[in-house]
């Protein structure tokens, strides 16, 4: 039912491509990132959430929304998206047609998160699963206790506490955590801010925000950037800071060490090596697709130790999935 | 243990040298002494002697963690790491929960633990560790696997730990480091002395705090009139302390190592010294009235044997530079100059194994420059200033003592092995094998670890992923495509290396973009240095 195209995932029997890589006539997107929903397809067709965070980046394009849950008709097959726990918005596309029921996960995690709904674990014939983080050296502790360690560590830090991290999805979710535990302001670098304002208008409720704008010093204070913001002129404006990366890949300790942050928080939106096997067994789905990350380890486990017939899907990328 | 590991974590988590000091100082005043001794034992430098085999520790974790060999294997190739990977791996297994049992203390791990299972049996050691490994959570696992490879290793600096531990105590660093030099063992007892406010009876071998020299990087003129500075040979040895107290005699190395039965022929010289005296110099393979390269000494301290034949080849020496105890005084805090002369007294006529390291006479800055022209024929490292007001201090403080090293010898050579480095660049191909062309063929030549910055690092270990020609365990053959300018100290002959020679302390100089490896030196270039260097 789905196939490998030079676009990326591809749907011969409803015409259309999932989260092409180049412009088509017509793309299904899991989620807003720009690693999945690039411009220049002629429709698309996503969430209502996904559509508005990407309102700006695919301009003028057609897009047509389905809600969670929702079915429609494309072409001889029938299309629903379903929630994926990754971020606000994003889905896993089931599609029922005559070679039986497909889900492809698109992103997703297990672990709660406030800023979306949950992942909807759905049965299905085949499982199209990512598998950034596959490989038993990743599992994520509980998040609540992460935000908890986020803001011991800004709040007993005299100087400026720049939190790195990716300026859609991880950003919010954090601002969400933290609105949990912490009534202070956090202040954010411009990139972080459109996208606050659209989960705010979806009814999530993220801590209030500042422009960092032209403000200097905010010696005391958290900061929220883009990874793209390390190092650069932009940083000046803070005299005295520490620096933090929130990222599954920090789960593996020379990592912080040698890209230099005082402090790593092992915080991703992908599902760890638990939470795939959980996945996948709960889909009861009799063949599983693997891509990004490490796929191949995953499809040989799959293979090997479950006794799942698995194979590798889409083109091989590079296995650091909330870095730079 | 548990405590241990959030010391651990503490001083992992900053970069802040305050921070890391009032973490061990709290730890310091927390601790049990006993617990307290072996912290200090591994935040200076201190390791245990590899009590299991990495290959059997990642046998038993793979088994522990229930993973097939090949995910353990491709688990390790991303930690870069084994006794972290294990400690994730058996993480994730118990799904981060980890059992209520009790943590032991540090100390009690160890010594009744850790030490009895270098004899047991292998059967009882897996047992032990399988057991230690579902009492402990993850960060104490990631600590245990290191003790027991005897790879633990803390960020921070000797000089650091010791700085907490006197402020914990109020004593003076000085002090504390004098009490921790030579035959230290971390015990209860042991720690406790360490910081009592008197001295309790001092071990007779102890040697001092070596005063160590910083490198001149600015012009020698900024440095002032050099009349006020004690110009020296800096000899190409092994750097050492002759202790003569209580009837014995001890022979230290910088690294504190005892290697007084490394050296009998020195032991003429040692049997004339007075009872209560303490020289600093330098071992040397001594020929002829001439120091011989640092190669010959090198061939003899690899020996386990030291036969009559060695003895006659590498005669050793010993060049005194320093008199830090005479008559049983401690004679530290007197200038340069007044213990230079007690020295010269002292040393004058008694051997002809030990003499005194002579004044380089230059007159002015300009001379002294063209005298150290002459370094490398004279089988020696370049020129020591040292202030002749200064005091026999302790670490390396900049300002009274300095070397003046000859500029190092640098060929330009091109990858073609890479394997991954240690610690935190575990993850990263960063031990580097360099070849230079013999004939069509490249040969390798050296190994260099340090030299690139983390830019650069990054970029090279993407390439060197990107172009592995073939692999060999960890190490990888790469195209024969980068030149990098390296530079070393000294060059020899070799046996044991397959390019016949052997450089040492090579490190990477830049890595040449602008040249291509047809461009590189040729082995011929490198064999023409040796006779350079006589």
């Amino acid at each position: 039912m789905i196939v490998d195209s030079e676009q990326g995932l591809f749907c011969p029997d409803g015409g259309f491509h999932l989260d092409p890589l180049l412009p088509v006539e017509r793309a299904v997107l899991t989620h807003a990132h720009g690693d999945h929903a690039r411009a220049g397809s002629g429709a698309y067709l996503c969430t209502p959430e996904t559509a508005a965070l990407l309102r700006r980046r695919l301009g003028d394009a057609s897009i047509e929304t389905l809600r969670q849950g929702e079915r429609r008709v494309v072409g001889s097959v029938t299309v629903s998206l379903h929630p994926a726990g990754h971020m606000l918005g994003s889905a896993q596309v089931r599609i029922e047609g005559r070679a039986g029921v497909w889900v492809v996960s698109g992103d997703y995690k297990r672990e709660p998160d406030p800023s979306c709904a949950p992942f909807e674990p759905l049965r299905c014939d085949a499982f199209v699963t990512e598998a950034s983080y596959a490989l038993p050296l990743f599992r994520w502790d509980e998040p609540a206790a992460l935000a908890r360690e986020i803001v011991a560590w800004w709040q007993g830090n005299p100087a400026t506490s720049v939190l790195f991290c990716y300026a859609l999805g991880k950003a919010q979710r954090l601002l969400a955590e933290i609105a949990r535990i912490s009534d202070r302001p956090v202040w954010v670098h411009g990139m972080v801010e459109p996208f606050a304002q659209v989960y705010r208008e979806h009814g999530v409720r993220l801590a209030e925000t500042r422009h960092v704008g032209d403000e200097r010093g905010l010696k005391g204070e958290l900061v929220l950037a883009p990874i793209t913001a390390r190092g650069t002129p932009w940083m000046k404006r803070f005299r005295s800071f520490e620096q933090a990366f929130a990222s599954g890949i920090l789960r593996i300790r020379g990592t912080r060490r040698r890209r230099g942050f005082d402090r790593g928080f092992v915080v991703s939106d992908h599902a760890d090596w638990p939470g795939l096997l959980r996945t996948i067994r709960e889909t009861g789905a009799q063949r599983v697709y693997a891509m990004h990350g490490h796929r191949d380890a995953l499809v040989r486990y799959l293979r090997e130790v479950e006794g799942i017939d698995a194979a590798p899907i889409g083109r091989a990328q590079p296995a650091d999935p909330e870095g730079d | 243990m548990r405590r241990f590991a959030a010391l651990y974590d503490a001083l992992d988590s900053t970069n802040s040298t305050n921070a890391k000091v009032a973490a061990m100082q709290a730890y310091f005043a927390e601790a049990p002494p006993g617990d307290a001794a072996w912290a200090l034992f591994f935040l200076t430098g201190g390791r245990l002697k590899r009590l299991i085999a990495p290959r059997l520790l990642a046998t038993w974790g793979c088994e522990r963690a229930r993973v097939p060999g090949w995910l353990f294997e491709e688990s390790f190739g991303l930690a870069g790491d084994l006794a972290e990977t294990i400690a994730l791996l058996v993480d994730t297994e118990r799904n981060g929960h980890s059992a209520p049992g009790k943590t032991p203390p540090l100390s009690r791990l160890i010594e009744d633990r850790l030490l009895p299972l270098r004899d047991a049996p292998e059967e009882q050691k897996r047992r032990a560790v399988i057991e230690l490994w579902d009492a402990l959570d993850r960060r104490e696992i990631f600590l245990l696997d290191k003790l027991l490879t005897g790879e633990l290793r803390v960020g921070v600096s000797g000089t650091l730990a010791i700085r907490a531990l006197a402020q914990h105590a109020g004593l003076p660093p000085a002090v504390v480091a004098h009490r921790l030099m030579g035959s230290w063992q971390p015990s209860a007892a042991a720690f406790a002395a360490l910081i009592a406010p008197e001295a309790a009876e001092t071990d007779a071998s102890r040697p001092y705090p070596f005063f160590l020299a910083s490198q001149l990087e600015e012009e020698p003129e900024t440095l002032g009139d050099p009349a006020q500075w004690l110009v020296e040979w800096k000899w190409d040895g092994i750097r050492a302390q002759i202790v003569r107290r209580a009837g014995g005699v001890f022979l230290w190395s910088r690294g504190e190592e005892l290697i007084t039965d490394r050296f009998p022929d020195l032991s003429g010289v040692w049997a004339t010294l007075p009872e209560g005296t303490v020289l600093d110099g330098e071992v040397l393979a001594f020929s002829g009235g001439a120091p011989m390269p640092f190669s010959v000494l090198q061939r003899r301290i690899g020996r386990q044997k030291l036969s009559p034949k060695i003895l006659a080849d590498a005669p050793a020496a010993f060049m005194a530079y320093d008199l830090l105890e005479l008559g049983r005084a401690d004679l530290r805090g007197q200038p340069l100059s007044e213990r230079r002369e007690k020295l010269a007294d002292l040393v004058q006529g008694r051997s002809e194994r030990l003499s005194l390291s002579a004044a380089v006479k230059g007159g002015s800055w300009a001379e002294l420059r063209e005298l150290r022209k002459q370094a490398r024929e004279r089988g020696v490292e370049g020129l020591m200033l040292k202030r002749w007001s200064s005091p026999y201090r302790h670490g390396r403080p900049r300002g009274d003592w300095w070397k003046w090293k000859i500029e190092p010898y640098a060929i330009d050579a091109v990858l073609v092995y890479a394997q991954p480095g240690h610690g935190r660049r575990a993850t990263l191909m960063t031990d580097l094998t360099f070849a230079l062309w013999d004939g069509g063929e490249l040969v390798p030549v050296a190994k260099a670890y340090s030299g690139l910055t983390d830019e650069e690092i990054d970029r090279l270990d993407r390439w060197i992923r990107q172009h592995t020609i073939e692999r060999f365990g960890p190490v990888r053959s790469v195209e024969p495509v980068h030149v990098f300018e390296l530079h070393f100290e000294g060059i020899a002959e070799s046996t044991r290396h397959r390019s016949g020679v052997a450089v040492r302390f090579p490190r990477i100089a830049r890595w040449r973009t602008d040249k291509k490896p047809q461009d590189a030196d040729t082995l011929q270039t490198l064999r023409s240095l040796i006779r350079v260097a006589r």
